[in-house]
């Protein structure tokens, strides 16, 4: 286990990080408002960095092992149609979820 | 953490009978649904902290001081890994970086008092802002900002204990919760898709993506994020060029 020392500075930062990100832009909003470019980025980066996200949560997973990613197939594949079907974030991920620990203890354990 | 704000519905703030009821009522109210997704979440990351084999505190130390969910996900699993704290520090910038466009549209005007104000700017997760942006103007005063915030961090945190202390009877041969984090991400994704126009920025994000993960599993994360970034600043660029000549 790492100990507290580290624990508590790593905590830190990401603290500090977090809040400067959400604080520091309301002291410059002005100019902010009235760059073109900090628009565009508003509009186009939120759906890239989730989808790079989404991308992330799966980094361990390998197609040359026993199960070749299918689980993951198809929970992302169950957890995007229940939400393009329903449209309710909770239940999308509760089905999602609930679907892949079916799948990862039962079918392919 | 990040749900959408259409995802989540706050029609119980609309409500005329209800306007006159107390400000910490109204956004009690308007807290429930959302809390209703959070404190599931709040739960996996409490188990995850535990599996991971850290001690069950740090679920709550995590949850009230860093409270920005997705990082939160991920830094269970930097931190037991030992991950070097300048990378920790990079991985909080570009994960937790879209929230500089909040202060765009906030209405942090609305709240009074410092205290308040700093508060209000803490826990400026991507839940509180889209119940801000998204609820009925006159009944989202201030203060019923606030409070609803208060309400946010409450349910996540006790997700959060609930999750650390449950974890204990949850068999350790049963795998899979963490996938939450992904369905969580999958649903956010759809969302955020839907807000802007076209297919081209989100295959290129998943092309920086693939090829980040091809390059450097490691470090994919903000190898991906700083390339489709930058090239998110070129396609700008390259686009509002083209307009003049193409007019």
């Amino acid at each position: 286990m790492p100990d507290a020392g580290y624990i508590v500075a790593a905590v830190a930062i990401m603290a500090v990080v977090t809040f400067a990100l959400r604080a520091v832009p309301f002291a410059i909003v002005m100019p902010l408002r009235s760059s073109a470019l900090i628009g565009y980025l508003g509009v186009y980066m939120p759906a890239g960095i989730m989808l790079i996200l989404v991308a992330y949560s799966l980094k361990n997973v390998s197609v040359t092992a026993p199960s070749h990613g299918i689980p993951e197939l198809i929970a992302v594949a169950a957890t995007a149609a229940v939400h393009l079907w329903r449209k309710n974030a909770v239940l999308s991920i509760v089905v999602g979820t609930g679907l892949y620990v079916v799948l990862m203890n039962w079918a392919f354990a | 953490m990040v749900i959408d704000p259409a995802s989540f519905s706050t029609t119980a703030v609309v409500d005329h009978d209800r306007r006159h009821s107390p400000e910490w009522r109204r956004a009690l109210q308007a807290s429930l649904p959302v809390g209703i997704g959070l404190v599931p979440l709040g739960i996996a990351l409490g188990v995850l902290v535990v599996q991971q084999g850290l001690n069950p505190w740090w679920a709550m130390v995590f949850t009230s001081l860093i409270y920005a969910g997705s990082l939160e996900f991920i830094a269970v699993g930097m931190v037991a890994t030992l991950t070097p704290l300048p990378y920790i520090a990079l991985t909080a910038l570009l994960v937790n970086f879209r929230h500089v466009f909040y202060a765009l549209s906030f209405p942090l005007d609305r709240v009074k008092g410092r205290l308040a104000r700093f508060y209000s700017m803490f826990a400026l997760t991507d839940e509180a802002y889209a119940m801000s942006v998204t609820g009925d103007r006159r009944s989202m005063t201030g203060r019923v900002m606030v409070y609803s915030q208060l309400y946010l961090h409450a349910y996540w945190i006790g997700g959060a204990i609930l999750g650390a202390t449950a974890a204990q009877w949850i068999p350790e041969n049963i795998v899979g919760l963490d996938f939450a984090l992904t369905a969580l991400f999958v649903v956010l994704s759809i969302e955020a898709v839907r807000a802007q126009s076209g297919f081209a920025v989100p295959a290129i994000a998943v092309s920086c993506a693939l090829i980040a993960r091809l390059v450097d599993a490691e470090h994919m994360l903000p190898i991906a994020m700083g390339a489709f970034v930058s090239l998110l600043v070129v396609r700008y660029h390259v686009t509002r060029r083209k307009v003049p000549t193409d007019a």
